[in-house]
C-alpha cells in the first residue's frame, strides 16, 4: 500500500474519531453544552489527536529506521573485495537499488512474476536485458551479488512495508478506541488539548535548533576528515593559499581571512555612519509623512539580490575607482591596477549593508523612551545635543547588536565578492588590489568536478566551519552586549 | 497630618515673573486651553489643581515652549516671563527652556552616572570653567535637592540604580543646576510613596527662596501643603486663581467648591 494511502486513511480515522468524540461527549451530557468541563470540539479534538499522533509517530519512526536497517543487512550480502572504501561501497549500493526498483517495475509491468523476480539468477538470465525491455537501463552488465543483494533489498522492502502499515494502523485504531472510551463530560479535554497545542509550537521552535545542530554536523565530519588529510597547523596560520588538485596544494587560511576582514571593515566602515545617522533624521528629524516615504524606500535596498549589488561593483564602481584611482586618472595616483578590488566590493557592500543598520538602529532609537528626550529638551538642550548625549547613549547597547549583525551579513557574503573583489588570494595591505574572501573561495572549491576524498574539496568544509564560528561568536558577542546593557533606562 | 504640614517661610513675593494673556491650545481641532488668565509671583509655589483632562500640564508645557516638540499642538495669546514675550519670533526656545526649568510627572534619569545627570545641563550651556568648577555645581544642586547625604559616595553609579524617591529628587537637582528663574514641576509626586512624597515637598518650599515654583498636582491636600497661590482648571478654562488659603476656605466659583469638597472631578 503506498505510504499516501496511508496517511490519508489514518487521517480519515481521526476525522471519523473527531465526529463520534464530540458526539459520544454531547450525549453523555443528554445534548447540555453547559454540563460538559470542555466546549464539545474539544472532545472531538481529543480522539483526533489520540488517533494521529500515535500512527504518524509510529509512521515517521518506521520510515527513518528501515532504510537504516535494510542497509545494513543488504551490505553483508556484498563481498568485500567489491569496494575499498566507503565512497565506492556507496556506488555499489546505489546500483543495488536501482536493479531493485528496475525488478519492481517489470513486475508492475508484467514481464516478470514474482517467483522470476525473486529467484533469477544473472548466470542464466540476462537480467539487463530483461530490465532493459521494460524501459531500466542499467550502466553494466548486472553482477551475481548485486542482483542478490537487489533482491534481498526488494524482499525487505516489500515486507517492511506491510509490517509498518499494519503497525500504523493498529497504532491508530488503538489510539482512536481508547480515547473514545475515555471521552465523557467530565474529561478535561480542553487541557489536554492545549498540552498538543504545547508540543506543536516546542516542536517547531526545536526544528530550528534542530537544523542548525544538523548543519554544523554535516560540516564536522568533513572538516574532520580534512584535517586527517591535511595538518591544522599549516591551515590556520599558512600565509599562502594556492590549491592545486594536482596534489602540492598550500592552504593557508590567513590570505582569505584577511581579504573577508578588510573587505568587511570597508563595507562596515560605510554602512555604519551613514545608516545611523539615516537612523537618526528618520526617527529624530523627519515628520511623519517623510518617515512614511523614506524608510520603505530604505528598505527596499535590503530586498535586492546581492547578485545585483555585484553587477552594480563589477560595471560602475569599479571603472569609476580606476578613473579615479588608476594609472592616468583623475587623481594622478596609480594605486588601482583593475575594477576588481577591496575597495570596490567593500563600497558595494556597504551601501547593501546601510538598511540593516538604519533599520533596526531606526527601532531602537524609537524605543528609547520619550521621557528622556523631554527631560534633555526641558534642561534647554538642542535636538542635537539630546540624540548625542542622552539617546544615542541610551539605544547603544542595541545599536551595537545591529551593528554585530551587520557584520556578521558582510562576512558572509559571497556574489559581491566574486564580482567585485576578483578571485587573488593576497595579503596586502592596498585596499585598490583584488583579493578575495573565504566564502568566495568555499564556492571555487565546491564547484567544478570536485573528488570529495582531496584536501583541496574538504578544505571547503572547514572554511565554511571556521567561518561559522567566527559568526556565531559575533552573534553571542551582539547577544551578550544587548543583554547587559539593555536595562539602563526605565 | 499636622505634623507632616510644612513651616510656611516667610518671602516677599510681590514681583510678577509670568504673565499670561488670553492663552488659546489647540491640539489639532481640539481646543485644550481658553482664554486663560494668570500671573505667577516671583518666590511663590503656584500650585495647578484640577480634574484630569483639564489641561493644566498643557498650560505647564506653555511655560517653557515643551509643547513646541509637539506637531499637532498651536498656542495663540501672549505669555510674558519678565515683560518679555517667550513666543516672539526673537526668542530662542532652547534658551527659555534654561531659564524655566521642568521636572516630570515621572522621574527620568539619563542613563548615565549620578554626576553626569546633575552635570548635563551645566555642561551644555557651560556653566563651569573648570571640573573643580562643575564639581561645586553638582555638591551644591545635589545639596539643594537633599540627596547629597545619600548619593555622595557613590557619585559614578547608574542614576537608573536609585529608588523612585531618590531619582525624583536626582531630577530636580538636575532641573536645579542649570539656575533657572522658573521651576516647573508636572505631578512631580505622583509615582512616590508619602515619604518620598514629603521630601519632594520640604523641598519644594526650600526651592522658594530662589525659583519660581509652578507644580501641576491631583492631590488637594498636596497643593495645601506647599502653595501660596493656586490656580483651578475645569474643561480648559481657568475657573479661579487666588490665594491658596482663599481657594481652599471660601473658594468664590461653585464649580471650585464642588471640586474641593469632591462632588466633581
Amino acid at each position: 500500500m503506498p505510504i499516501l494511502w496511508l496517511f490519508v486513511l489514518v487521517l480519515a480515522l481521526g476525522l471519523i474519531g473527531f465526529v463520534l468524540g464530540r458526539m459520544r461527549a454531547l450525549k453523555d451530557a443528554h445534548g447540555d453544552i453547559r454540563q460538559l468541563h470542555s466546549l464539545p470540539n474539544y472532545y472531538g479534538a481529543n480522539v483526533l489527536f489520540a488517533t494521529l499522533i500515535p500512527g504518524f509517530a509510529v509512521m515517521v519512526i518506521w520510515l527513518i529506521a528501515q532504510p537504516m536497517v535494510i542497509q545494513s543487512q543488504v551490505t553483508s550480502l556484498i563481498p568485500e573485495r567489491a569496494y575499498t572504501d566507503a565512497g565506492s561501497l556507496n556506488l555499489v549500493m546505489s546500483d543495488v537499488r536501482r536493479v531493485a526498483e528496475g525488478l519492481d517495475v517489470a513486475v508492475a509491468e508484467g514481464a516478470m512474476t514474482h517467483e522470476q523476480a525473486r529467484d533469477i539468477r544473472s548466470e542464466f538470465t540476462d537480467v539487463r536485458a530483461r530490465l532493459g525491455a521494460v524501459g531500466v537501463a542499467l550502466g553494466s552488465n548486472v553482477e551475481p551479488y548485486v542482483l542478490q543483494a537487489a533482491q534481498k533489498y526488494r524482499t525487505l522492502s516489500n515486507g517492511g512495508l506491510w509490517l509498518m502499515t499494519a503497525l500504523v494502523l493498529g497504532a491508530a485504531v488503538l489510539g482512536f478506541v481508547l480515547s473514545y472510551l475515555r471521552t465523557n463530560k467530565e474529561q478535561r479535554s480542553r487541557n489536554s488539548v492545549e498540552r498538543v497545542v504545547l508540543a506543536l509550537l516546542i516542536g517547531a521552535a526545536s526544528i530550528a535548533i534542530l537544523t542548525t545542530l544538523g548543519i554544523v554536523l554535516s560540516l564536522f565530519s568533513n572538516t574532520i576528515e580534512f584535517f586527517k588529510l591535511y595538518p591544522a597547523k599549516d591551515f590556520f596560520f599558512g600565509l599562502t593559499w594556492s590549491p592545486s588538485f594536482g596534489g602540492g596544494s598550500e592552504l593557508g587560511i590567513l590570505p582569505l581571512f584577511w581579504g573577508t576582514f578588510y573587505i568587511s571593515f570597508i563595507a562596515l566602515a560605510v554602512a555604519v555612519p551613514i545608516g545611523l545617522f539615516a537612523a537618526v533624521y528618520l526617527s529624530e528629524y523627519a515628520g511623519p509623512k517623510v518617515r512614511a516615504i523614506a524608510k520603505p524606500l530604505l528598505e527596499v535596498l535590503a530586498g535586492i539580490p546581492t547578485i545585483v549589488y555585484g553587477l552594480f561593483a563589477l560595471l560602475t564602481v569599479g571603472p569609476l575607482l580606476v578613473n579615479l584611482f588608476g594609472d592616468g586618472g583623475a587623481l594622478g595616483v596609480d594605486w588601482m591596477k583593475g575594477g576588481t578590488a577591496v575597495m570596490t566590493a567593500g563600497l558595494v557592500m556597504g551601501v547593501m549593508l546601510i538598511p540593516f543598520v538604519s533599520s533596526l538602529s531606526d527601532d531602537i532609537i524609537n524605543a528609547v523612551p520619550q521621557a528622556m528626550r523631554d527631560g534633555s529638551l526641558g534642561l534647554g538642550a538642542t535636538k542635537s545635543e539630546t540624540v548625542k548625549q542622552v539617546i544615542l547613549p541610551a539605544a547603544l547597547p542595541g545599536i551595537v547588536g545591529a551593528i554585530l549583525l551587520a557584520a556578521s551579513r558582510a562576512i558572509g557574503e559571497t556574489m559581491i565578492v566574486v564580482l567585485g573583489a576578483g578571485a587573488a588570494a593576497r595579503l596586502s595591505a592596498n585596499p585598490f588590489e583584488a583579493m578575495t574572501t573565504v566564502t568566495a573561495k568555499i564556492v571555487s572549491q565546491l564547484t567544478g568536478d570536485a573528488d570529495f576524498s582531496s584536501p583541496e574539496a574538504l578544505v571547503a568544509f572547514a572554511l565554511g566551519m571556521t567561518l561559522f564560528v567566527i559568526t556565531l561568536a559575533l552573534n553571542i558577542f551582539a547577544l551578550y552586549i544587548v543583554r547587559k546593557y539593555r536595562e539602563q533606562y526605565d | 497630618m499636622n505634623d507632616m504640614r510644612i513651616v510656611k517661610r516667610d518671602v516677599d513675593m510681590n514681583d510678577t515673573k509670568i504673565s499670561a494673556k488670553g492663552v488659546q491650545v489647540f491640539y489639532g481641532d481640539t481646543h485644550a486651553i481658553k482664554d486663560v488668565d494668570v500671573e505667577i509671583k516671583d518666590k511663590t509655589v503656584t500650585a495647578f489643581i484640577g480634574p484630569s483632562g483639564c489641561g493644566k500640564s498643557t498650560f505647564l508645557r506653555c511655560l517653557n515652549r515643551m509643547n513646541d516638540t509637539i506637531d499637532v499642538c498651536r498656542v495663540e495669546g501672549k505669555i510674558l516671563l519678565d515683560q518679555e514675550d517667550i513666543y516672539d519670533k526673537r526668542v530662542d526656545p532652547v534658551q527659555l527652556r534654561a531659564k524655566v526649568g521642568m521636572v516630570f510627572q515621572k522621574p527620568n534619569p539619563f542613563p548615565k552616572s549620578i554626576y553626569d545627570n546633575v552635570a548635563y545641563g551645566p555642561r551644555i550651556h557651560g556653566l563651569a570653567g573648570s571640573k573643580a568648577d562643575l564639581d561645586v555645581i553638582v555638591e551644591k544642586s545635589l545639596r539643594r535637592a537633599a540627596i547629597w547625604d545619600e548619593v555622595k559616595d557613590r557619585l559614578q553609579a547608574p542614576g537608573t540604580g536609585l529608588s523612585g524617591g531618590q531619582q525624583q529628587r536626582l531630577c530636580i537637582a538636575r532641573a536645579v543646576a542649570t539656575e533657572p528663574e522658573v521651576l516647573l514641576m508636572d505631578e512631580p509626586c505622583s509615582a512616590l510613596d508619602p515619604i518620598a512624597t514629603l521630601q519632594v515637598e520640604e523641598l519644594i518650599d526650600e526651592l522658594r527662596e530662589n525659583f519660581s515654583v509652578v507644580i501641576v498636582t491631583h492631590s488637594m491636600q498636596q497643593a495645601a501643603r506647599v502653595s501660596q497661590k493656586t490656580a483651578f482648571f475645569h474643561l480648559g478654562n481657568l475657573v479661579e486663581y487666588g490665594d491658596t488659603q482663599q481657594i481652599f476656605t471660601n473658594p468664590k466659583d461653585e464649580r471650585t467648591e464642588s471640586y474641593i469638597t469632591g462632588r466633581i472631578g
